[in-house]
């Protein structure tokens, strides 16, 4: 275990990691898998410690969110509240209050999880994650950043320092809903996250992305694709989430719930958050 | 005037436990106690054909023992012998265990029991109730003839309406996972174990067995403890003895603590079931024959499954008269990990199912689901399926008329026509409950209570019935109290310890107020003869009476109410002295896009008799009844190749804060004159009702008739699916 204590330190050991280091910002997934003996690295950075990267600032055309971020610090940030609401709403979701005290934004991008509650929303925001290390930055949308099942392209060197969220268009409109296997301290069946923009009657701008549905957080692109620039109905919106369930979900049966009931919760839910962005009453 | 009974007591251990001195087992220091762990199976069947051991580990740091290390009998004494305490050959279930290991750290036995690996010759596992044909028990009720009311149907004055109904397992999930420290044989050869239990003299038993002693040399202690709900009933048995054979082995203390995933992975749960039922009825809607098949999964071994199939087949025809009933019920033989004691034992199983038989019935005669029950419900004077006649305390009509007044349920246009993504649902379940052992149980049983004085007049009260969260201790105090007519606060409860209290029997089957406290009761009135009247407090008379020589200390033994009759071999007579009664009804709120149920609010108008602390009891059926809301549409459970899949917290869900609707319960007291102050059992009733309920709420909102418990979303949108098939994806 290894305790760096700020940025520069923690590039300084993690320049030389390899593989079967792991990363700990607020343990929450990592000290589970120690538990449960999914993991054994031969070296351990703690990263809690690095208070600078700690923080939630405006910055010219967006919000920027230190990776070490908490949900409880977000939950109490008038400026996330603002300027990343959907962050906010997930940020609520997650666990009970002890965790929401140790889960960091940077542990959620980096364990991956296709179930995670912030996920679907970081996308639909169009957040993009900052790596440093000592090479250099580089800055990758989220929806790049993710490559697969519980995979990042994170080289072994880099460290998550923070995400930018872009300033929403001010007309936009957005919905998030989770699913969970009970309505607190739950992990999701089916996450979804929506917006859009409705311009003299026709979607403008829709994005939408779903957790729980795939081996990772995936973008609805089919519905996407099929709402921008049309005028809503009731039948065209049930046609591209329809669509959108069969090609963009690749769900599965597991210990919480059944690829049919996701796939079918996602369309169902993905509707009625449509409907009630564009204001179209009764999704049924 | 003393208002114990029916006021309000503060909890003797309530200090202690809010304040976190009170030590559970894990909190117990032990000096020079190692830790101990158990090596499993991995199969559900197969046969053991011996293990390997990782070289790589220094095996001199550890200690391990198996079945030839049992000085006794390797099993573990139950009800039949057929469970080993450790499995030496054919292994049965998955988790099964076969060694106990100890180290001097967690850190090193958890390696330890890595480096491990039994070598096992998998066989095919029987894994389907339906399709086993081993049998645990069979059970037989006849009361009338049903096949002369089946012959004379004709499908319009009378008809016959079929339902198969299912439920799936439940885990207790009692806060504290299960624990023993066991300490090696003193110099007298006496085993002493203490740890998280419910049934210190059941532990004895096992132990006197496994080790070959008599009971002095087998000493029982029960730590604090975190909640049972009937799942520490039977497998402190299998703990105890594994700690205690391990410190036995070693001549030292040993700790054997699991946690959560092991707690979960390998102690028993609710008993699944099948059951099938075939109804007469008139068009009128009088119930003319039942006919009714039980069938629940024992999992490997017999444990309590022969008790949990009496109290289900004795339930199976519901709270309702019927002058034909054939009940047929078996508990069989599966690769799962043995089923057990929880809360209802094999009652919330059968009610569910005459529940929704009831409503199938209504929905088929155009009758309101309140109207049905109002012309079948069990009165006063009636006869059960077992031919008892219902004469003393029966408070079916009360509840009743409690339930419909609160809620109107039967002004409610049942499975009306709705729209919109929000449906909306009420659903009513009536329902019985038998209080204390079933049938002759409690005349074999025999169980004893003693109280005593001691120098400064304060009571002793001796008893192995155990708190463990429920409320025995204060609800003990208020009899007492109340009996003698002296301060709560000079009631002294003895610890649940088997060197120092009489065994007054297992703390289950809602017995530990009406048996064991009625019996208490008894005591103090002859307590209170001897101390003799007085204008002086009770203590001060009770000081002087000790102070004279006079001699306080009287022991009960537990006899049946007169005129109580049970025939075990028929399955006729009187099954319970006394039952509670109590109707409940819920209303739900049904999403269209996700079928998540919500409950917001659930109503219960219960008959106890007697409460004896009415705050405790309102605990007792919010609790209860919350568990079978989980039961109801939430704790998915299921099993896959022998394992329970929900095996940890994170995925074993029960209901939280925000799943527990508003409740309302009404407490209605129809005194029963034998159990104390007229009080019956109330512990496992509240678990009856809440799942029939639900589903027909669920039945309302939707108009599906969910005959599967629990009702999951994911089960709810097949049904849904099944009936709008233009929905499908």
């Amino acid at each position: 275990m290894q305790r760096p204590r700020t940025l520069e330190q923690a590039l300084e050991v993690l320049a030389r990691a390899t593989s079967s280091a792991r990363l700990l910002a607020g343990g929450t997934d990592l000290m589970v898998e120690f538990e449960t003996g999914r993991t054994h690295p031969d070296v351990v950075f703690d990263l809690w410690g690095v208070k600078e990267l700690r923080y939630v600032r405006a910055e010219n055309g967006g919000l920027r969110l230190g990776s070490l971020s908490t949900c409880r610090d977000l939950l109490d940030s008038a400026l996330a509240r603002e300027g990343a609401d959907l962050l906010v709403l997930a940020a609520d979701e997650v666990g009970a209050e002890q965790i929401k005290n140790r889960a960091t934004l940077g542990g959620n991008l980096g364990t991956a999880s296709p179930a995670s509650d912030l996920g679907p929303v970081l996308s639909v925001l169009r957040a993009r994650v900052r790596l440093v290390s000592l090479r250099g930055e580089r800055e990758v949308s989220v929806d790049d950043f993710w490559t697969g099942y519980r995979a990042t392209q994170r080289a072994n060197d880099e460290l998550i320092e923070s995400v930018f969220i872009p300033t929403c268009p001010r007309d936009e409109r957005r919905g998030f809903r989770k699913v969970g296997t009970r309505r607190a301290q739950s992990i999701s069946k089916v996450v979804v996250a929506m917006a859009l923009r409705v311009d003299g009657g026709v979607l403008q701008g829709v994005r939408s992305a779903a957790g729980s549905v795939a081996e990772r957080i995936v973008r609805l692109s089919t519905l996407e694709r099929a709402l921008d620039g049309q005028r809503p109905s009731r039948a065209l919106v049930s046609d591209a989430t329809r669509d959108s369930a069969r090609v963009d979900a690749r769900p599965i049966d597991d210990v919480r719930s059944t690829a049919r009931y996701r796939r079918a919760t996602l369309q169902r839910v993905a509707e009625g958050l449509i409907l009630d962005l564009a204001g179209i009453e009764g999704a049924h | 005037m003393n208002r114990s009974v029916g006021g309000v007591l503060a909890r003797p251990e309530g200090p202690a436990k809010v304040t976190g001195r009170a030590l559970y087992v894990a909190d117990l220091r032990v000096e020079g106690a190692w830790v101990a762990g158990t090596v499993r199976s991995n199969v559900a069947r197969g046969r053991l054909l011996g293990f390997d051991f990782d070289p790589a580990f220094d095996w001199k740091r550890v200690v391990i023992a198996g079945p030839e290390a049992i000085p006794g009998a390797n099993l573990v004494a139950m009800i039949v012998d057929d469970q080993p305490l450790l499995c030496a050959d054919a292994i049965e279930h998955f988790g099964e265990p076969l060694l106990i290991v100890a180290a001097e750290t967690p850190l090193t036995l958890r390696a330890a029991l890595a480096a491990i690996r039994p070598r096992i010759e998998v066989r095919p596992a029987m894994l389907d109730m339906e399709a086993s044909e081993q049998l645990f028990k069979r059970i037989a009720i006849d009361k009338g003839d049903v096949e002369a009311v089946f012959a004379a149907a004709d499908g319009a004055a009378i008809r016959v309406l079929e339902g198969t109904y299912r439920t799936d397992t439940q885990e207790q999930m009692y806060i504290e996972p299960q624990g023993f420290v066991a300490w090696p044989p003193d110099a007298n050869g006496t085993i002493a174990v203490t740890g998280s239990m419910q049934c210190p003299y059941y532990v004895q038993k096992s132990l006197m067995r496994a080790f070959g002693v008599e009971a002095h040399n087998a000493r029982v202690v029960q730590a604090a403890t975190g909640g049972g709900f009937g799942g520490k009933e039977d497998y402190p048995s299998v703990l105890a003895c594994h700690a205690a054979l391990m410190a036995r082995v070693c001549g030292r203390p040993i700790r054997m603590l699991y946690d959560r995933h092991e707690d979960l992975a390998v102690t028993p749960k609710r008993h699944p079931s099948r059951v099938r039922h075939r109804t007469a009825v008139a068009s009128d809607g009088r119930l003319l024959a039942m006919d009714i098949d039980v069938l629940l999964d024992g999992g490997a071994y017999t444990t309590l499954s022969p008790v949990v199939l009496s109290r289900a087949c004795i339930h199976a025809a519901g709270a309702y008269r019927c002058e034909n009933v054939r009940i047929r019920g078996r508990a069989v033989a599966t690769n799962h990990v043995p089923f057990g004691a929880f809360r209802g034992f094999g009652a919330p199983q059968v009610c569910f199912a005459v529940e929704r038989q009831m409503d199938r019935i209504a929905v088929a005669l155009g009758l309101h689901p309140v109207e049905l029950r109002l012309c079948n419900m069990l009165r006063r004077g009636d006869v059960t399926a077992t031919g008892q006649v219902l004469e003393h305390s029966v408070g079916s009509v009360e509840v009743m008329d409690e339930i419909l007044a609160r809620t109107k349920i039967d002004r409610h246009p049942w499975r009306a026509q709705q729209t919109g993504n929000v449906r909306r649902g009420l659903g009513l379940a009536f329902f019985f409950h038998g209080a204390g052992f079933t049938g002759s149980g409690e005349a074999l049983l025999k169980a004893r209570v003693a109280v005593e004085l001691d120098r400064e007049g304060c009571v002793i009260v001796r008893s192995a019935s155990t708190e463990f969260g429920q409320g025995t201790l204060t609800m003990f105090t208020a009899i007492v109290a109340q009996a003698l007519g002296c301060d709560a606060r000079d009631v002294i409860i003895a610890d649940a310890d088997t060197q120092g209290v009489p065994n007054s029997g297992p703390t289950v089957a809602s017995r530990t107020c009406m048996i064991v406290g009625g019996s208490l009761q008894k005591a103090c009135a002859e307590l209170l003869v001897r101390v003799g009247p007085g204008p002086a407090p009770f203590r001060e008379r009770a000081r002087a009476f000790v102070q004279r020589g006079g001699d306080s200390q009287i022991e009960i033994t537990y006899t049946s109410p007169p005129g109580l009759a049970w025939d075990d071999a028929t399955y006729r007579g009187d099954a319970y002295p006394a039952y509670g009664w109590a109707a409940d009804v819920a209303e739900v709120e049904v999403s269209l896009d996700s079928f998540e149920v919500r409950v917001k609010r659930f109503t219960s108008a219960v008959d106890v008799g007697k409460a004896i602390q009415p705050q405790m009891v309102e605990g007792q059926i919010e609790g209860g009844s919350l568990q079978a809301i989980g039961f109801a549409h939430l704790e998915a459970a299921t099993m896959k190749h022998g394992q329970f899949q929900q095996n940890r917290m994170a995925t074993c869900v029960i209901p939280t804060t925000l799943d527990t609707p508003t409740f309302d319960v009404a407490l209605i007291e129809v005194p029963f004159e034998h159990g104390p102050f007229g009080a019956k059992g109330v512990g496992e009733l509240p678990m009856d009702g809440g799942a029939p309920a639900i589903a027909s709420a669920i039945e309302d909102a939707l108009g599906i008739h969910m005959d599967h418990m629990p009702a999951t979303p994911e089960r709810l949108l097949e049904a849904w699916l099944a009936a709008h098939p233009k929905e499908e994806l």
